[in-house]
């Protein structure tokens, strides 16, 4: 089931993309998988062809998803493509913080130090709840 | 056979107090097309004018490869048009509707009639006069939906409808996409009903056509940059920004040719980009008819 939610101030294309990684990541859309064509998808959700052609478009130049001529879209075969999706979703977050970091003028170091406390109380909090 | 459902080209009609000028318009064939603006924009005259209910001064007009309004009877049996000044037989049932559009319409498609029946929640056997506003609309849809025309043309087929009727009836007509080679044209004063289902839109304003084109390209071009310009910092006149609002140090900028490297341009200047966001249709929608409210001012 896919969702595009009004109170999501992302274009729809993007939460189309999100949800399709999503849908890769957890392995419910495995690599290599046939998924449905850009038509199928946008009737499906109700929205126009054209946006999830271009949620299509991305996640082709990102490598997630592959076209072939004649034979419709599928997943990346490659068998990592969960991890190398999370790997992607990791990066953004770490580079939105480093981003945000910079501009308030926090150094380097100290950023480094406030992650690695994070850190130890998230995998802490972890611990705890097992 | 020409690979545009509808084609328009510098038609004009002048009225006492309204002039549609120059309006020029395509629309693929295979393809859902959203017509917004404000009210008396000149939405439904341009509807009107394509359907051959109106004829225009001047320029050209063609429905499905059909000169309009000349031979407007061959493209009509293709065409399925509603609107809302359009009646039903009061103490007919919707039934009896049904058996007349069937007995017309070689096209006519009965379990799709049925199907509808069912997900609009009509009653074949209730007559029309009992009927609320939302049904009346929803037993004109059916009415033309089951048909299967090959162009839908709707003028505001979802205004007045609750949320729920609304949301089936945009489901019946991104439903109609299925089917390669149908197209449909529809007005809306939703912004959001557009956004979410048309692969094109078309922006008109007092008259004139303001923008049409593809619908994620339309969205991609307009973006709202939160800055901050320190002390000093005076921001500049940027190529694509249409529009700087400044409070105090931070300031909003909205562009509609929005470049990759305008956030750059900014940062350049000394200025601090907080962050870049994308515009719904309705914000567009309203810096759009500001705008050029602005300009015919200045004019």
């Amino acid at each position: 089931m896919f969702v595009i939610s009004q109170s999501d101030s992302r274009p729809m294309y993007l939460q189309i993309m999100e949800q399709i990684k999503q849908r890769i990541a957890v392995g419910d859309w495995a690599a290599g998988q046939a998924i449905p064509s850009i038509r199928q998808l946008a009737v499906d959700i109700g929205v126009s062809v054209i946006t999830v052609k271009r949620a299509y478009l991305e996640l082709e130049r990102e490598g997630v998803i592959v076209t072939r001529q004649g034979k419709g879209c599928f997943v990346a075969s490659d068998a990592d493509i969960g991890t190398r999706i999370r790997e992607q979703e990791l990066a953004q977050h770490l580079e939105q913080a480093a981003r945000s970091a910079a501009m308030m003028g926090i150094s380097q170091k100290s950023l480094e130090k406030r992650i690695r406390a994070v850190y130890d109380r998230v995998t802490d909090a972890d611990k705890e709840t097992v | 056979m020409t690979d545009y459902a509808i084609e328009l080209s510098g038609v004009c009609k002048a009225y006492r107090f309204f002039d549609l000028q120059n309006v020029a318009l395509r629309l693929q064939r295979g393809t859902i097309m959203g017509l917004i603006g404000p009210n008396g924009a000149g939405k439904s005259t341009t509807i009107r004018i394509l359907m051959g209910l109106v004829y225009p001064d001047r320029g050209e007009v063609r429905v499905l490869g059909h000169r309009i309004p000349e031979e407007q009877v061959a493209a009509k049996w293709d065409i399925g048009f509603a609107s809302d000044d359009m009646r039903l037989y009061d103490s007919m049932t919707l039934g009896w509707h049904i058996n007349f559009m069937k007995s017309i319409f070689a096209s006519w498609d009965d379990a799709y009639a049925q199907l509808l029946l069912k997900r609009f929640g009509l009653n074949a056997e209730q007559k029309i006069k009992g009927l609320s506003h939302g049904q009346r609309v929803k037993a004109t849809l059916l009415l033309v939906f089951a048909r299967r025309p090959k162009l839908l043309v709707l003028d505001e087929p979802t205004t007045g409808l609750d949320p729920v009727a609304r949301h089936d009836i945009l489901r019946e007509l991104t439903g109609v996409m299925a089917e390669e080679g149908r197209s449909i044209l529809f007005s809306s004063q939703n912004t959001q009903d557009v956004e979410q289902i048309s692969d094109q839109i078309t922006f008109i304003d007092r008259g004139r056509i303001i923008d049409s084109m593809d619908k994620e390209v339309y969205l991609d071009r307009w973006r709202r940059l939160r800055l901050e310009a320190p002390a000093g910092v005076e921001l500049p006149a940027l190529p694509g920004v249409i529009e700087i609002q400044q409070t105090g140090r931070l300031a909003i900028a909205i562009a509609n040719a929005f470049e990759p490297q305008l956030p750059n341009a900014y940062e350049n200047s000394g200025a601090r980009v907080h962050a870049v966001e994308n515009m719904t249709l309705e914000e567009i929608f309203v810096a759009n008819v500001e705008r050029s409210r602005e300009q015919e001012v200045k004019a």
